[in-house]
């Protein structure tokens, strides 16, 4: 008896304590993406913009409700694959989070944004392009970055266009991002008058690609395109170069990186293109001072995604201050009324969560690096 | 033609090289009826020690000879295979020996996690860059096809490797031990082989192969990485299966043709189905000749002789 009576005034004691100092809420935000994998680099970049973004908000001691919020970054490992994606998804909305930025990859954004539609929990993807992510008509799927059939579409018009292509064989890895931006390529390619003379496919643990490029090497066509990876990419670009193909070498944001510099070596020349959701980091509204803050951060540089994936974080943070509210069913329409100014630019979304106005950047191999050579919106 | 006979070549590059690690399975399987699913990592672990030696020797002396980098890169790589391999033989599956067939099997399974995690904290997650040591410009041995001189090191290493493990096996006094040890080694034991040795041996040299076919592969798709093993090695189990778990020249064999089946299936299935299947139905193909393969014939190709399987 004694006991129970000691525990009630300690209770009571911590109340009194609580209703005098000021609150200080724990906000958990969420963040999947792949940290192990083939993929793990594109994660790990998410993150860590993921991270900063949090760090940013802390710093600034927001009050959201009247308490002092406190964010808290939970991090999951989905490791891009689909069926770890819903178990990761599950594990975050039992977790109570208010929020979540991913996944990175369309394959895993796809299943799992149906477990946070069912949760009510808002879900920013920094990096999943597929247009399939946000035609499912849920109300908590957002998307910082233009999708596939904007990226696809701008690169085979520019293809036969401007690179006068007129036979173009196509390849893809068989992913939801691969597939959904290799077959928006080879409409556009067919709308502006170009043919594809091949459609081949591989998958993203492949790393020979002799035999389909032996294959399209004997239909003899003037640019190949590959949709996927840069893992994947860069040993194709090897490889067409180690059969003696000189058709010009097209790819989407997967294969647009710093990484396949390193993995093509000296099978990437002025033949080589690739695109970009977004706008290159230097011409982003505060993409250098990113850099920059990034840098000092992690001590290594941005590998793509990072700025979206902080975006992304911001956004939701900026959607709880307008609506004032942690609560993701109060902050939801704020969100979708968001007019956010971010480091890529400006941010708001569309009825179906995409965001307005994304652009695209077609970029060349030029000098050792990719040089952005045009953006189209 | 032109492109049939590049298939052709194709399919053998990445053949010999699927021979290469088959071959480690099919020892291992021959002398102790275990399937060991870590022989895949060897062929990864062989390719990074390799590239970190390239690495740090380009580094500390630079402007040597490729062929140097390359010698070093091997003669550390196959060492440290050799010794991880007795270790796992050694603390892994010797004490399994006389325990159910699953105990060993499930441990091979957990070994290979164990040393695919192991890289990954080691090298970290992203992909390497392995330096490709010998040539890669195409050349033109006749209009329509290509062939690299690395491609041709790649066919020739392999087959010179082959077939000094068959000399090994057949003229040797330790190939005499194997032999008798992979038919029954407990009466091997008695006639005075030494059993544990001979096993040790067995798996030292496999796993010597798949580090230089560590290098081989790594060299040819310019790319190390920690999860790089499973694919090879699922293929190469694969290859040894086709060709008759157990049997030597079996998994050459099999490695040889699983390389054109995959070569010719993602060139041709298209026609040979009428536009029905494409390329993204390649593996699917081979495996549906491995089905059919062990449909008529249950133990491979070549069959598992008994006799002589080692």
């Amino acid at each position: 008896m004694k006991l129970n009576k000691l525990i009630f005034a300690l209770a009571a004691a911590s109340l009194a304590a609580g209703a005098v100092h000021a609150k200080e809420v724990v906000v958990r935000i969420g963040h999947a993406g792949p940290l192990t994998g083939p993929a793990a680099a594109f994660g790990k970049d998410g993150e860590n913009g993921a991270r900063l973004a949090i760090e940013d908000a802390n710093a600034k001691g927001l009050k959201i409700g009247g308490d002092t919020v406190k964010f808290e970054l939970v991090s999951e490992d989905d490791q891009a694959d689909p069926r770890t994606a819903t178990t990761v998804a599950q594990r975050l909305a039992d977790s109570g989070v208010k929020g979540v930025v991913g996944h990175v990859t369309s394959g895993a954004s796809i299943p799992a944004s149906r477990i946070y539609e069912n949760a009510g929990i808002p879900v920013i993807t920094p990096s999943s392009t597929s247009p399939k992510l946000t035609q499912q008509g849920y109300k908590m799927t957002f998307r910082v970055i233009a999708n596939d059939l904007q990226q696809g579409n701008a690169l085979g018009k520019y293809a036969v266009d401007q690179l006068k292509a007129k036979k173009i064989a196509v390849i893809d890895d068989r992913s939801a991002y691969g597939q959904g931006l290799a077959d928006a390529f080879a409409n556009a390619v067919k709308a502006a008058g170009g043919q594809v003379v091949g459609r081949e496919f591989t998958n993203d643990k492949a790393t020979d690609f002799m035999a389909i490029l032996t294959k399209i090497k004997a239909t003899t066509p003037d640019a190949v395109f590959y949709g996927g990876m840069d893992a994947q990419a860069g040993p194709l670009a090897r490889q067409m170069k180690q059969l003696g193909m000189t058709a010009k070498f097209l790819t989407g944001d997967g294969g647009c990186t710093g990484e396949m510099i390193k993995m093509a070596g000296d099978a990437l020349s002025a033949t080589t293109f690739c695109t970009q959701a977004g706008i290159p980091l230097d011409k982003m509204p505060g993409g250098t001072a990113f850099r920059t803050q990034f840098k000092q951060r992690y001590g290594n540089d941005i590998h793509v995604y990072a700025p979206y994936a902080y975006d992304a974080m911001m956004s939701v943070i900026e959607a709880m201050k307008t609506a004032n509210s942690v609560e993701p069913a109060k902050y939801q329409p704020s969100l979708k009324a968001l007019s956010y100014q971010g480091v890529t630019g400006p941010v708001a979304f569309d009825q179906n969560g995409d965001i307005k106005g994304g652009a695209i950047t077609v970029y060349n191999f030029s000098g050792g690096q990719w040089a952005p050579i045009q953006t189209l919106q | 033609m032109e492109t049939f006979l590049q298939q052709m070549l194709n399919g053998l590059v990445s053949g010999s090289i699927y021979a290469l690690v088959a071959l480690g399975y099919t020892m291992v399987y021959g002398i102790l009826g275990l399937i060991n699913f870590a022989h895949g990592e060897l062929l990864m672990i062989g390719a990074l020690v390799a590239l970190q030696t390239i690495s740090l020797l380009s580094s500390a002396v630079p402007g040597l000879h490729p062929a140097v980098l390359l010698l070093a890169g091997v003669a550390t790589a196959v060492p440290v295979c050799m010794a991880v391999g007795y270790l796992i033989e050694r603390i892994g599956y010797r004490r399994l020996r006389n325990a159910p067939r699953l105990a060993p099997l499930i441990t091979a399974i957990g070994v290979s996690f164990l040393l695919q995690t192991l890289a990954m904290i080691i090298w970290g997650r992203e992909f390497h860059v392995f330096p490709q040591l010998i040539d890669t410009a195409p050349m033109q041995p006749m209009a329509g096809v290509v062939v690299s001189p690395l491609q041709i090191f790649t066919i020739v290493v392999a087959f010179t490797l082959m077939g000094a493990l068959m000399l090994l096996v057949n003229k040797t006094r330790l190939g005499r031990a194997m032999r008798a040890t992979a038919e029954n080694h407990r009466v091997a034991g008695l006639m005075g082989i030494n059993a544990n040795g001979v096993i040790a041996a067995t798996f030292i040299i496999g796993s010597g192969l798949a580090a230089l076919a560590g290098v081989l592969f790594a060299s040819n798709y310019a790319i190390a990485h920690y999860a790089m093993g499973f694919t090879p090695g699922l293929k190469a189990f694969t290859a040894a299966v086709l060709g008759g778990i157990g049997n030597l020249p079996g998994a050459m064999v099999g490695g040889l043709v699983l390389g054109l089946v995959e070569s010719f299936g993602a060139g041709y299935i298209e026609h040979l189905s009428f536009g029905f299947l494409n390329s993204s139905y390649q593996d699917i193909f081979a495996f549906m000749i491995l089905g059919a393969v062990l449909i008529f014939r249950p133990s491979g190709l070549l069959g598992e002789r008994v006799a002589d399987r080692a």
